[in-house]
């Protein structure tokens, strides 16, 4: 029973047997009858309860599409405003067991704008049905679903020719689609593809085999999905154990709590603690209850090591010689799960292996057409796109190919300001040149540099709208500063996008790269010693963040020059509303492009009140304030 | 559970009493060991739980040595609420939905733990293993964060929280088969035994106190029944059953044609009723 040792997404109880539990998803156009197909599977295994079918009865007649006949999709359809659509929006999972297996099935939608969605089914299931109309053949829905279970891992296909009643249960028909579908997922890596077809609203060859189609030989769809194996011998595989928590009841015990994502464990067996390298023996398997003398792909289990090194959550327990990559750079393949698009050089958040870390895109190499699997340029993914990209994290992880073990190689993005998940990312490869970039370590110390300047370095950073007085604030700022002889530089927008900048426009993705650059300017000139002044629109608070996060703490300072939208607008020093507000300049902040007003910055100056000097003075005096002057 | 643990300040396991609660709380024993689970259990206490469920819940918290924290909205107590008075509507809305968030508010718990499964009703299936809950408890379903594999996006705001339900992907039937092979206490009330019941509104309710009055025409009769769920006594329905061991539970239910809920007054108010109240802060 150790399995069942924690309740993850995959430990289950196989009703029938020990086996475990068969994850299917599945997918196919708007209207091809998935979750017909399912209501129906689960109706011809007396497994909908007297009580839900008085509801389901009650409920097709007020929202159903059958005339007459129930409606066997509005089980699944839950909520209440899809219902209303006749639409399924989320992923809804289903739980039912034969006697010879027990299935959790995850129903996704069908419509292109739900890629995500079925993304997330697939991500955890082990076999795809594809639902084909055999009117309609393949669409490109239908390729799309094929590639996206293919990307995210997914090995066995049945494809589901359903609604074979409407074509007079044609032998040809089926056979043409088959073939289609066979030569089209040639390139795709499927293990298996199964073909039948099927009726689910009638029942044919669902759980029983069809009367009314003698040409097919094959099994029903049911007596395949309990008898696939889909195995991939996890347990042949070198041993991985993500840490996921240190088990330290009292001082003398201390254990690495984790499920097993490749290979088995035994007491003695030796092993590597990455990324840091260092070596030790398994001492002893626990699970509840006791010691055990071997663990499988899968279970759940705290481990006790030989040696007492340092190991923390997010570190990977790995066989000895046949270890995982280990990398601060590397190429993965992107879902992009959020209405808020990628920008490369924005920092976001990684969780990989129990760890969170952050992660910047830093070069999009092409964005996939799900349909077509043909590469377009791109330069930003938005909701629903998938792209090939390369990213760099802070510091070297452990991982494996996705290819090699969905555990170790997948991973999420998170917004580091919304905390939604944006993305789902699936690793390709290290990049090699991340072994060879080493960090120079400097000679003089910036401690050293500041006791010759007799002042701290710092980023003073000016953020506002447009016309909001930023550069003239700054430009007073630097003359008071310099008086008081203290070593300065300014950069300013519109002089850097002449220079360093000047290949960049000013889309969103553009405004984020040009912000980076200027933040790795700004960190330099701090390196040697100097109060930068930086006075940028930089409108997102990701990136005013990403500024903050280069520079040592404490030397940042966000002044937030408030000026209202009305009087930038009657200033207007450089015309520039009036051409944006007329519809010349497009991306405008304040206009079509939105400024995120910062949360907490160091300073806050009412510019709307006051005039620029005495605005000025307030910044020196919180330079002082801080002792950095 | 373990993540959970990992990545939150102080979470909490909602310990309601029930089968499902006792499969978690095992679980989390299982899940820690050698170590104790790092934290308490809470019970939303209405005040109109069968008594045997209180007398299981103190034995169970002794016998694990475990921290519970018990909670009764006083506030509704005072307004006199009660599924007899005031309709099993209010009674809900006040004693569990309201007093739920009281109680995660009081104490500060940024995550709960709970049992729900998501094969109990519709809404439920739609819902996340880590389910975000706004500052105000509210959920909504239109804006649920992806899962993916078992990576789980764990970040939240301040005075946000997440609903974490280890129990997901389990079925009734893997409750009690788990129950079976792993020999986990339940409440006596899920097994067969003659209690006085009393029907209304075709559902059988066990009399448990006095203060549940018979209407006009009611009868109190013994009746060998027993509980797949449990509530509120004045909202519970028992079935009819001699099931009165484990493997004979299990064998009812294989049979069974009926699904766990029926029994639960407060889910058929109006199909979609409970999608409502999780929506404002119910599990």
């Amino acid at each position: 029973m150790s399995e069942l040792a924690v309740a993850g997404p995959d430990v289950r109880l196989g009703s029938a047997e020990t086996r475990p539990a068969l994850r299917f998803l599945t997918c196919g156009s708007v209207d091809d009858g998935k979750s017909t197909l399912i209501g129906r599977l689960l109706y011809e295994q007396n497994l909908i309860f007297d009580d839900q079918l008085a509801s389901l009865t009650r409920d097709s007649k007020k929202y159903g599409t059958v005339g007459a006949d129930v409606d066997y999709a509005l089980l699944l359809d839950g909520l209440e405003a899809e219902r209303e659509q006749g639409i399924t929006i989320d992923v809804a999972y289903r739980y039912f067991s034969t006697k010879r297996r027990a299935f959790i099935v995850a129903d996704t939608p069908g419509h292109e704008q739900y890629t995500r969605n079925m993304a997330t089914g697939a991500s955890n299931a082990e076999l795809a049905v594809l639902l084909v109309d055999a009117r309609k053949g393949l669409l490109s829905q239908t390729r799309r679903h094929a590639i996206i279970a293919s990307m995210l891992g997914v090995r066995y296909i049945v494809l589901a020719v359903n609604k074979i009643d409407l074509v007079a249960f044609d032998e040809e028909i089926f056979e043409q689609i088959a073939a289609d579908f066979t030569g089209f997922a040639a390139s795709l890596g499927f293990k298996d593809i199964k073909a039948v077809p099927i009726s689910a609203r009638y029942g044919d060859n669902v759980s029983a085999r069809s009367t009314r189609m003698p040409w097919y030989a094959g099994p029903h769809l049911l007596d395949y999905l309990e008898t696939v194996d889909v195995e991939d011998n996890r347990d042949g595989k070198p041993f991985r154990m993500p840490v996921q928590w240190i088990n330290r009841p009292n001082s003398d015990f201390r254990g690495f709590a984790g499920t097993i994502a490749g290979g088995r464990a035994r007491p003695g067996d030796e092993i590597v603690v990455l990324p840091s390298g260092k070596t030790t023996k398994i001492k002893a398997i626990y699970t509840a209850g006791g010691k055990i003398e071997a663990a499988h792909a899968g279970d759940s289990i705290t481990l006790t090591l030989a040696d007492e090194i340092d190991v923390a959550r997010g570190d990977m327990l790995s066989a000895l010689r046949d270890r995982p990559q280990i990398a601060d750079q590397f190429a993965a393949h992107l879902v992009w799960m959020s209405n808020e698009k990628l920008f490369p050089g924005r920092s976001y958040l990684m969780k990989i292996n129990h760890g969170t870390l952050g992660a910047t895109v830093t070069d999009l190499k092409h964005q996939i057409d799900v349909n077509t699997l043909s590469k377009l340029a791109a330069k930003t993914l938005a909701l629903n796109e998938v792209g090939v990209c390369n990213l760099s994290v802070v510091r070297p992880i452990a991982f494996d190919p996705y290819a090699d073990n969905r555990d170790t190689g997948a991973f999420i993005l998170i917004d580091r300001y919304s905390n939604e998940t944006v993305a789902a990312g699936m690793i390709d490869f290290a990049l090699r040149r991340a072994s060879n970039i080493h960090h120079q370590n400097l000679t003089v110390s910036k401690a050293e540099r500041s006791r010759l300047m007799h002042h701290r370095p710092a980023v003073l950073w000016f953020t506002g709208l447009p016309g909001a007085g930023k550069s003239t604030i700054a430009n007073l700022v630097e003359a008071g500063l310099h008086a008081r002889g203290v070593h300065t530089a300014i950069l300013d927008g519109d002089n850097v996008r002449h220079g360093l900048n000047r290949d960049l426009g000013f889309t969103e993705a553009e405004r984020v790269e040009n912000i980076r650059r200027i933040g790795e300017v700004a960190k330099l000139m701090t390196d040697a010693g100097l109060v930068v002044l930086c006075s940028f629109i930089s409108p997102f608070r990701a990136e005013r963040r990403m500024v903050r996060e280069l520079v040592d703490s404490g030397e940042f300072i966000e002044v937030f020059v408030d000026t209202p939208l009305e009087q930038c607008i009657a200033r207007d020093p450089k015309g520039l509303y009036r051409r944006a507000l007329a519809g010349e300049i497009k991306n405008f902040t304040g206009v079509d492009q939105p400024y995120e007003v910062p949360e907490k910055p160091e300073l806050h100056l009412m510019a709307g009140a006051k005039d620029a000097e005495k605005l000025a003075s307030d910044v020196v005096a919180e330079l002082v304030r801080r002792k950095i002057v | 559970m373990r993540e959970a643990t990992a990545e939150f300040e102080n979470p909490v396991m909602l310990y309601s009493v029930g089968k499902d609660s006792s499969v978690m709380l095992h679980i989390a024993q299982k899940a820690f060991y050698p170590g104790k689970p790092p934290f308490p259990l809470l019970h939303v206490d209405t005040t109109w739980k069968f008594r045997e469920m209180i007398a299981f819940r103190d034995e169970t918290v002794r016998r694990l040595g475990m921290d519970l924290r018990v909670y009764i909205n006083e506030d509704g107590l005072a307004r006199d609420t009660s599924p007899v008075a005031s309709g099993s509507a209010i009674h809900t809305q006040v004693m569990k939905t309201e007093a739920l968030r009281q109680a995660l508010d009081k104490w500060h718990f940024d995550a709960a733990f709970g049992g729900a499964r998501r094969d109990e009703e519709k809404s439920r299936a739609k819902e996340r293993i880590f389910s975000h809950r706004s500052a105000s408890h509210g959920w909504d379903p239109r804006n649920q964060r992806p899962e993916l594999w078992r990576l789980f996006n764990t970040r939240i705001r301040p005075g946000e929280s997440m609903r974490v339900f280890p129990l997901s992907n389990w079925t009734e039937l893997d409750v009690w088969e788990y129950i079976r092979a792993e020999v986990i206490p339940v409440v006596p009330l899920y097994f067969a035994k003659q209690r006085p019941v009393v029907e209304r509104d075709g559902v059988l309710i066990m009399v448990d106190d006095d203060r549940l009055p018979l209407l006009p025409g009611e009868t109190l009769r013994m009746m060998r029944v027993r509980f797949r769920t449990l509530g509120c006594y004045p909202l519970t329905g028992a079935i009819a059953s001699g099931a009165d061991t484990l493997d004979a539970i299990i064998a009812e239910m294989r049979g069974s044609t009926s699904s766990e809920r029926q029994g639960r007054v407060i889910d058929n108010d109006e199909s979609g009723s409970m999608e409502k109240k999780k929506r404002e802060g119910y599990f």
